[in-house]
């Protein structure tokens, strides 16, 4: 690869927002046919970087050249009609859009300016059919879900002839299964001589694609090394700057005894809990003190089983006790009111208010359990924030600061703080450490670990087979909108065991069999 | 066929009508069902010539409603096009009392309004500030300029104006309409092909879906968005050359309030005031279930014309519960 030239070279790039060196002097470049992928903690600016090279935000110095040429995009049109072709880090897409359109819009084929609906329609089905992907493309792309609005957001990127392909985060919300899929077309592109910038949080998947690393900290450019000369260890050193003792130290801990925690009365017992097209209905147990984990593929109805739990979807069949009373769970206010938290997965849909700061982000949930009328004092707010922003270190550590201008990964760290800080007894996380960095999804993971030390029910959602090893102790397998069994997470249970018995049966189909 | 797994296809039977054309089939209903209340109880309601009237007392709104659909699909809105239409009455009335001739008076009237309307876009664009306060401002401009013309009502003499105005378009029964209603029907054509065939069309749908995604897809937003404020200000200046056909005079107080008629025929139409949903078909059903209120008040003879703002308030407040419940469904 040395003997090449390299198709982008960007130099001494530095962009500032208010209060915030975003970039600084980042120099980045990369060669026709690799995948490349780009690291750092939260908040290290690598979606900024993105930003930059594809115009959505002007550097302040520095400049970029793509194949030789020096250039300054105006925005993401005219960076795809030179080439460089990206899916941002939240799917940027149009919900009231048909699926094809959200491929199309902007590039339509046209006959004397008129769009050609049907060729349209046939093109965007064979594109995604390259992704395995079969779906009903005149439907409106709200009406599916968050994986194959991601996958249709990919097919935009890859139809456009790129000679610059970036993904950021493309993977945070798709399964196995489909990971795998788009990994075979990234190999595909890799070959065809396109370069590929690939963001990720996980390390597998960065050992498994990129040919080289480039590795940014705090605005800054660490070092740029191929894959082959950078352990594994070493990156992670390099992305947080510190030695990993972080990581450390969970898996030594013995878990408490599943017998031992089960002896109370369960805090929640959901009793043939179901809904028609949504999930059959399954029996579970939440006891304080104890990690309940949800696995199973996505579209497996995790997500489901978590908002009949928090009243967000309303049961048809069974019921729900709550320290052994009958109690439905009508509404999220009823939830709430039993000290159910739900910190849900989809944040930007459901979660934050971009306009709020980060202080009145995390107070939210709080203030409205206390009710509007009685306001938290601002000392006490104050303490609990700091706490929560240094618990779950999140970046940079301004509680004023308008949550809509925090990395994504931060952002995900606000909402999670906003449940936290309400103290409830059953704590149910959707995927909380989907788009975080290392060091935090270790710190996460400790938190959790502790509020059930400290007797907090947790329901644990992760399409992280490993984490969810690490800290349950008992594991509930999801498939096909099925509670299908109960593991108490023992010596004898391991990912392959769950994974076993998430793929046994007879009848089996991912969500894109 | 293409193959479909349960947890991708929506699950909807195919006779089940896709959520986002029930507020435009609502409004085709009640269309129907106050028609058929109206041939039940009147019995000249039955006469064809009714429905042409709806169409020639109601041509010029048509025109300006459809350049609110554009607005309101971006999520926008356009406070301006009343006093807009009011001002393209007086200034072809006020030019051509002077001697302009009428072609030359045609392009200028055809010209203040997207002018007034592209600057208004520009600015709500660029220094990114609610469209309500800037064509709450263009409103005021526009009725201060009326005024500023004249205080009083200017009569329209010229034969090209009163032949348009006394033109008739009809069948052999002697049923007809007006050159308005064809220029109405033209102007409906036209928006409801861009809306649907073009780029800028679609792009006026991606804004009002979601304005972050559609830079981040590349997709030119400031220029779709001045668009569609020039397009309401097009159809506002023609909606006042219609106006002034109808009325042969200009007169400094017309069409006040107009904006607020013109937004519930939208609305009522089905399209979604946060923007992203809707059909100029919706809007062409909006403004004939208006269109049909006046007609059975005026009919029934002892009602008070109020009675059309009282009915229509009530069908506003229906009309956004509905998108509402269908916002609600679909989560
Ligand atoms: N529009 C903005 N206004 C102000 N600050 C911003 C804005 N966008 C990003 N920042 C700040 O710039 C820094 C870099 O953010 P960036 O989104 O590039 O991080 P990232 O590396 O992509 O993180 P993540 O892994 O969480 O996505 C962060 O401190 C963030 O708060
Ligand atoms: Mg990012």
């Amino acid at each position: 690869m040395s003997g090449r030239q390299p198709v982008l070279t960007m130099t001494a790039i530095s962009k500032s927002f208010p209060g915030v060196r975003a970039l600084d002097g980042v120099d980045f470049r990369m060669f026709p046919g690799e995948v490349h992928a780009l690291m750092g903690e939260n908040g290290a600016g690598k979606s900024t970087l993105i930003k930059v090279l594809t115009g959505v935000y002007s550097n302040d110095s520095g400049t970029i050249e793509l194949a030789g040429a020096e250039v300054s995009f105006s925005g993401p049109m005219q960076a795809a009609t030179h080439g460089v072709s990206t899916v941002y880090q939240e799917v940027n897409l149009c919900a009231n859009l048909s699926v094809a359109e959200n491929i199309f819009i902007g590039r339509e084929p046209r006959t004397f300016g008129a769009i050609r609906w049907g060729e349209m329609r046939r093109r965007a089905r064979d594109l995604l059919a390259r992704l395995d992907i079969h779906i009903d493309v005149t439907q409106l792309l709200g009406t599916y879900s968050l994986a194959v609005q991601q996958m249709v957001a990919i097919a935009r990127a890859i139809d456009i002839r790129a000679r610059v392909l970036i993904l950021d985060e493309p993977t945070s919300s798709l399964d196995a299964g489909e990971v795998e899929q788009l990994f075979r077309i990234m190999r595909q592109l890799r070959d065809e001589g396109i370069a590929i910038l690939f963001v990720t949080h996980f390390l597998d998947q960065v050992y498994g694609m990129a040919d080289r690393i480039t590795v940014l900290r705090n605005g800054r450019l660490v070092g740029e090394y191929p894959t082959a000369e950078l352990p594994q260890l070493a990156l992670v050193e390099k992305m947080i700057g510190k030695d990993l003792d972080v990581l450390e130290g969970l898996d030594e801990q013995p878990k408490r005894e599943l017998a031992a925690i089960e002896a109370s009365t369960p805090f929640l017992r959901a009793e043939q809990l179901g809904r028609k097209g949504s999930v059959a209905p399954f029996t579970m147990t939440i006891h304080a003190g104890e990690v309940v984990g949800l696995a199973g593929l996505l579209g497996s109805g995790r997500t489901e089983v978590a908002r009949l739990l928090f009243g967000a979807d309303r049961a048809d069949h069974g019921g729900v006790l709550i320290n052994g009373k009958p109690s439905p769970l009508r509404n999220p206010v009823t939830a709430i009111g039993h000290d159910i938290a739900f910190c849900s997965e989809n944040r930007r849909t459901e979660g934050l208010v971009g306009e709020l700061t980060v202080r009145e982000n995390i107070i939210l949930a709080m203030q409205a359990a206390r009710g509007w009328l009685r306001p938290i004092p601002r000392r006490r707010q104050d303490e609990l924030v700091e706490k929560y922003i240094s618990a779950l270190s999140i970046r940079p550590a301004n509680p004023e600061m308008p949550v809509r201008n925090l990395s994504g990964g931060n952002q995900q760290k606000v909402l999670l703080a906003r449940w936290l800080i309400t103290e409830p007894r059953l704590l149910i996380l959707d995927e909380p450490t989907r788009g975080i960095d290392v060091g935090a999804k270790a710190e996460i993971q400790k938190l959790v670990v502790q509020l059930s030390d400290g007797g907090m029910a947790v329901l644990f959602i992760s399409a992280e087979l490993e984490e969810v090893l690490r800290l349950s102790h008992k594991i509930a397998v999801m498939r096909d909108r099925q509670l299908v069994t109960e593991l108490a997470n023992d010596d004898t249970v391991d990912a392959v065991r769950v994974m076993q018995t998430i793929a046994s049966g007879t009848h089996h189909e991912g969500p894109n069999a | 066929m293409t193959t479909t797994t349960p947890s991708q296809i929506s699950g909807r039977p195919w006779w089940r009508i896709p959520q986002r054309h029930v507020p435009v089939l609502a409004t085709g209903a009640l269309l129907l069902v106050m028609y058929a209340v109206g041939v039940s109880q009147y019995r000249a309601f039955s006469n064809v010539q009714v429905i042409f009237n709806v169409f020639i007392d109601n041509g010029f709104m048509l025109v300006v409603a459809v350049g609110m659909t554009f607005v309101i699909l971006t999520g926008g809105i356009d406070l301006s096009v009343g006093s807009v239409v009011a001002m393209t009455a007086m200034v072809c009335a006020s030019l051509l009392q002077a001697g302009v001739p009428a072609p030359l008076v045609l392009v200028i009237a055809l010209l203040i309004g997207p002018t007034l309307g592209f600057l208004m876009g520009a600015v709500i664009h660029f220094f990114e500030i609610q469209p309500f306060i800037v064509t709450l401002a263009g409103m005021f401009f526009a009725r201060g300029m009326c005024t500023l013309i004249s205080k009083s009502s200017i009569p329209i003499t010229d034969p090209f104006w009163t032949d348009a105005a006394q033109q008739r378009i009809g069948d052999p029964k002697g049923n007809f309409v007006s050159i308005s209603v064809l220029i109405a029907f033209a102007v409906v054509v036209v928006a409801a092909y861009v809306l649907a065939y073009t780029r800028l069309g679609r792009n006026t749908y991606a804004i009002g879906g979601n304005p972050q995604s559609a830079l981040l897809m590349g997709l030119p937003v400031a220029k779709t968005r001045i668009a569609v404020y020039t397009i309401s200000g097009l159809c506002a200046a023609i909606g006042g050359i219609l106006l002034s056909f109808y009325t042969l005079s200009g007169a400094p107080l017309i069409a006040v309030g107009m904006e607020l008629d013109v937004i519930a025929a939208v609305v009522i139409g089905g399209t979604v005031l946060t923007g992203g949903s809707g059909y100029v078909f919706g809007t062409v059903l909006g403004v004939l279930v208006l269109g049909v209120i006046q007609t059975l008040i005026t009919f029934d003879g002892s009602l008070n014309s109020w009675w059309t703002k009282i009915v229509i308030g009530g069908l506003l407040f229906a009309f956004i519960l509905l998108q509402r419940l269908i916002g609600i469904r679909k989560k």
